[in-house]
């Protein structure tokens, strides 16, 4: 079998025994990327030369006898947003398109000790802004399953890479949905842990109190493998959770005995796609055969979700993106195209006797902001802004801000009060499978709608994993969103690791 | 009534904290490295870089606040202000908006000449925040642009606003010179205004009647003061300025935008300045990069307890205990923890308290001065001043002589004995007193006749001589014996 | 509660550093105005006595010891800058500085 079919879980094994090489396995998912990428379109960047020279570096300490990380050999695709200083880390914006980051985020840094080999960047919405990854400033991405669709986003790129064999890991980052949701959409298995859970210092930023990074992965044991490489305190993260990683790769073979599970009552309403509806409900039903109880449960404030989300994390953009003012690093407007505007409409004034217009003239800083910024950004980031920027000024704080950080709490109470009487939450990630390319660019609100399953993990801090479990009639995957209370990956993980062995929706591939 | 108006001053002082590492990143804090070779990726503000709180940072601002009788809240978190200044690379500033690590606290202030009656001027909050970079102005090839350094970005800054108690530019310099003297007692920052650790923004208006009613002129923002005297120059003539213009245009509060104006010290004006943001409108927001920090009442009281004496509570006491004059007092509470300390030592040896803060207050202070050095550096222990005062007292060497004295101890290291023996000073017996004023007298009529003619000082002329025969003589001996024999010719 | 004015849009535009076309400043005025008429609902939610979440852990007291650590090198600090003279970052010259 290609080496590019098999999983994480199964290469390590090849090569821990020997009879695979680590050049093997880079040179085989390199010439798959060579043949698969300009069509899909997932990675930004391929470092071939450099990610081989590791390969064979790993290889060489082996056959020495060293001792090795977890993940030593393995290949794995790292999202655009996390910093790495071995190259440019671009977030799919031309505002870092040329930025060199001088640190590793702690995420990288991470793979980068556990052996792994990072074989190339991958696409994704701008800033992480998005649920198609049409957003990227650079390329479109395809959804390996039907490439006149989108993979989703924001890690657009990172889901597709895997479905289509160029890596059999990719590590994403989960602010609305933009882990869970392009898994479901592409077909793989794709978790945001507890908030807190992974360090996110080198994670550029885009919402603070929700972003999280987390595994992208073809199966459920692989995904345990990189979240317990990834995770742990961080000293440069004072967000991070100062608790031991428990082993989940060690820990998901024991299924769960008398699980609980609850499915949301306010999740099948209008909006949610029948085939989607009717996947889900099947899969709920292999729980039941598993041994599970399945309860109704209700989140009452969950038709908020999206809304508290449209409030918070515009705001908290607003303010991380405020830095990028072409200053310091990252994209600066042309300066003598600059003053050449500056002195046409001043010209423009003069001849008019327009006074007023004089004296509310940009000034040559201001005017370079405003410059550099609008050239840097696309338009939904620039959107993001915006609204984040109204949120938050003055007169407008309490009425928005202070009242969704309130609602946050809400839909918070609403899943503590569940997690009483269920273990874990089951339900439908997105409300239809892949969507067509250009299908919702000119309704921000309906793109935003998508996230309306998603959000709700990200606003209450909780982990999340989606599986596939179905295909429509149109051949597009279908995911299975489980949702556990803080802390409880191992729960989260055991519970879809019970699910996958009991069905075979992970071992197709799209053709 | 002296003035037309009432000066109401109220008056914003940046400190920078004495840690070693900036408040949210391991940089070195020193002053006056090479331009941005004191940054790292979370001070410059790069993508996906994380602050964390400096520990020291928060204990040297909780100490301050506590010393400054604040009320310490529960818990307190961190805000982000948001502008843009070349010199702020992240696009906000960490601050502290609604719910600061202190607030409503007090500083007493009392002039020492008299200018004013002593006050308890308020605070109305003290709150942890990191400073800014610098930008400095570069022309090259007629271009003209800023250079930034981001060295400065993210030092720890304590912000404290006094309430607008301060009704002079006098006591306005009173204020800044006791809250400097508090913060070096309380070892948390080293106050230099040249060096930018104490900065100082005041804003002032004044209160006014015009036809029986009281009215208000619009308030001013001052900066760019670089000390303490400009802080009082500046304020003086805003203060005459404001009413000048108020003459003219009778403008009020809340009829103009509140205006800045940066000091000129050359010019001795200040000037309208550009606000660096046209609406200040910072839309705040907590930082959801830092969590909230939680302070017991354990804790703070704990702190409360370990302040050690404070200056005001030590002038207090040397006034009332050690019956110094307000004035000397003063002096050697200003010089700080160590010279004080010094003076105690000095005057629980000795028991004579005057005496020993004359000599510390003159003496021992003007050899630092003129040494360039600390007291713990100056080679004279409190022990040799302390025998140097007994010895004086015991009457083994004329009050006139203790100098000379005194310079050989220190000049030479020389014991009070051996200076003593160096010098030749003898304890003139009294009979060899009598015996010399009788001489004089004998020898001086003129003298005699003015002292029994009432004139009591002419015996001062008899002092000087008898200094001259032997320089070992007690000038008050000298002047009693002298009148003595005089009353009896 | 909004009826967004276009005018308020540049005033936001302002704020936010962002220089917008007429054409976009049109769209966002009709794109914002959909988002917030969509996140208004927020208000009919009752919030009295609820506390504001702004973080989604609970922790407290995360603090760093006061320790000088390395600093970048002058020359890595500034590779990214946009104009620099080899010193300090440049930028336009605002008058008053």
């Amino acid at each position: 079998m290609s080496l590019t079919k098999l999983s994480a879980h199964e290469l390590k094994q090849l090569l821990e025994t020997g009879q695979v090489s680590s050049v093997e396995v880079t040179q085989a998912l390199l010439d798959r990327i060579r043949s698969a990428n300009d069509s899909l379109g997932a990675f930004l960047h391929v470092d071939a030369e450099g990610t081989l020279a590791r390969a064979a570096d790993i290889d060489r300490r082996r056959q020495a006898g060293d001792l090795l990380g977890p993940l030593a050999g393995l290949p794995v695709a790292v999202k655009d947003v996390l910093c790495d200083q071995d190259g440019p880390t671009t977030c799919a914006s031309q505002m870092l398109e040329s930025f060199r980051p001088p640190y590793d985020a702690t995420v990288v840094a991470r793979l980068k000790e556990a052996d792994a080999i990072l074989i190339g960047r991958t696409n994704m919405d701008e800033f992480a802004m998005g649920g198609s990854t049409e957003n990227s400033a650079f390329q479109v991405t395809r959804n390996p399953w039907d490439r006149s669709r989108t993979p989703g986003g924001s890690s657009g790129g990172a889901a597709a890479c895997v479905a289509a064999d160029m890596a059999p890991l990719s590590v994403g980052t989960d602010t609305g949905g933009s882990i869970r949701q392009p898994a479901g959409l592409c077909g793989v298995v794709g978790m945001k842990p507890t908030y807190g859970r992974v360090s996110r210092y080198g994670l550029v930023a885009f919402a603070s109190s929700l972003d999280q990074a987390g595994p992208l992965t073809r199966t459920t044991r692989d995904a345990a493998l990189l979240l317990e490489t990834i995770a742990g305190h961080d000293p440069r993260d004072a967000t991070s959770l100062d608790l031991p990683v428990p082993s989940y790769s060690r820990s998901i073979e024991q299924p769960l005995h008398g699980l609980r599970l609850g499915i949301v009552r306010e999740h099948f309403a209008a909006g949610l796609d029948e085939q989607v509806e009717s996947a889900v409900r099947q899969a709920v039903e292999v729980y039941r055969s598993l041994g599970a109880t399945i309860q109704e449960i209700s989140l009452p404030h969950s038709k908020y979700a999206v809304a508290t989300y449209y409030v918070i994390a515009p705001s908290e953009a607003s303010s991380n993106l405020a830095r990028y003012d072409g200053v310091h690093y990252g994209h600066r407007t042309d300066e003598t195209k600059l003053q050449a505007e500056l002195r046409s409409e001043r010209q423009q004034y003069q001849a008019a006797g327009n006074q007023r217009g004089l004296g509310q003239l940009d000034n040559s800083l201001v005017r370079m902001y405003r410059r550099s910024r609008a050239e840097g950004f696309g338009p939904e980031v620039k959107r993001r802004i915006m609204l984040g920027t109204y949120v938050l000024s003055a007169g407008y704080y309490d009425a928005y801000y202070l009242k969704a950080l309130k609602v946050r709490r809400l839909i918070r109470q609403d899943f503590d009060a569940a997690f009483e009487k269920v273990d874990l939450i089951a339900g439908p990630v997105t409300p239809t499978a892949a969507f067509k390319l250009g299908e919702m660019v000119d309704d921000p609100l309906a793109m935003y709608l998508v996230d309306l399953y998603t959000v709700s993990a990200n606003l209450a801090g909780l982990p999340s994993i989606s599986l596939p479990c179905g295909f429509s009639r149109e051949g597009l995957p279908i995911g299975l969103q489980l949702q556990a209370a803080p802390l409880q990956e191992e729960r989260l993980l055991r519970g879809a690791h019970m699910f996958e062995q009991a069905t075979e929706w992970h071992t197709r591939r799209p053709d | 009534m002296s003035d037309p108006y009432t000066t109401v001053i109220g008056l914003e002082v940046h400190v920078q904290l004495a840690t070693r590492s900036k408040l949210f990143c391991g940089c070195s804090t020193q002053f006056g490295a090479e331009p941005n070779t004191q940054t790292c990726p979370v001070c410059i503000g790069m993508p996906g870089t994380l602050p964390v709180l400096n520990r020291r940072a928060y204990e040297l601002a909780l100490k301050t606040a506590i010393a400054l009788n604040c009320n310490i809240p529960e818990t307190t978190k961190w805000d982000c202000k948001q502008y843009y200044y070349p010199d702020l690379p992240k696009g906000y500033q960490i601050s502290q908006y609604d719910l600061p690590m202190s607030a409503d606290g007090f500083l007493d202030i009392s002039d020492p000449q008299g200018q004013f009656e002593p006050q308890r001027i308020g605070i109305i909050r003290a709150h942890l925040e990191e400073d800014a970079g610098k930008s400095i102005h570069d022309e090259v090839a007629g271009r003209a642009d800023s250079e930034i350094d981001l060295n400065r970005t993210g030092t720890p800054l304590l912000e404290i606003v006094s309430q607008p108690d301060l009704r002079s530019p006098a006591a306005s310099r009173v204020f800044l010179q006791e809250l400097k003297l508090l913060l070096s007692y309380l070892e948390v920052s080293d106050c230099n205004m040249q060096e930018g650790s104490l900065r100082v923004d005041a804003n002032i208006n004044l209160h006014l009647e015009a036809d029986g009613q009281r009215l208000a002129t619009p308030i001013v923002e001052i900066k760019n003061m670089n000390s303490f005297r400009a802080v009082q120059r500046a304020l003086e003539y805003e203060a005459s300025r404001q009413y000048r213009a108020w003459q003219e245009t009778g403008q009020q509060l809340g009829q103009a935008p509140k205006q800045t104006r940066g000091w000129d010290e050359a010019a001795g004006i200040t000037r309208p300045q550009r606000s660096k943001e046209e609406s200040s409108d910072y839309r705040y927001l907590p930082d959801p990069d830092l969590v909230p920090v939680a302070t017991s009442r354990e804790q703070v009281e704990q702190i409360r307890q370990s302040l050690g004496e404070l200056p005001a509570t030590l002038r207090t006491r040397l006034i009332e205990e050690d019956h110094l004059k307000p004035y000397d007092a003063g002096v050697l509470v200003n010089q700080g923890r160590a010279l004080v300390d010094y003076y105690r030592a000095v005057v629980t040896k000795c028991k004579q308290a005057k005496i020993a803060a004359n000599w510390v207050t003159q003496d021992i202070l003007r050899e630092l001065k003129e040494r360039d050095l600390t007291i713990a550096q100056l080679p004279f222990s409190a022990d040799r001043l302390a025998e140097l005062i007994g010895a004086l007292q015991q009457g083994l060497l004329p009050s006139t002589r203790a100098h000379e004295v005194f310079a050989l101890m220190l000049g030479d290291n020389l014991t009070l004995t051996e200076a003593i023996g160096r010098l030749d000073i003898e304890q003139v017996d009294d009979s060899a007193l009598i015996a010399l004023c009788q001489e004089l007298i004998d020898s001086n009529p003129k003298v005699v006749a003015d002292v029994q003619g009432g004139k009591q000082q002419a015996i001062g002329a008899l002092i000087g001589q008898a200094r001259k025969k032997n320089p070992n003589v007690d000038p008050g001996r000298v002047r009693t014996i002298c009148l003595e024999l005089a009353g009896k010719c | 509660m909004t009826a967004l004015s276009r005018d308020e849009v540049e005033k936001v535009a302002l704020l936010a550093r962002l220089q917008l076309t007429e054409t976009e400043l049109d769209t966002m005025t009709v794109q914002m105005g959909q988002i917030l008429e969509y996140v208004d609902q927020l208000a009919e939610v009752d919030t009295t006595q609820v506390e504001p979440m702004a973080h989604a852990v609970e922790l407290w007291n995360v603090l760093a010891t006061d320790e000088v650590l390395p600093s970048l090198p002058r020359d890595r600090a500034l590779l990214n800058a946009p104009r620099d003279n080899g010193r300090g970052y440049l930028v336009p010259a605002v008058l008053g500085d």
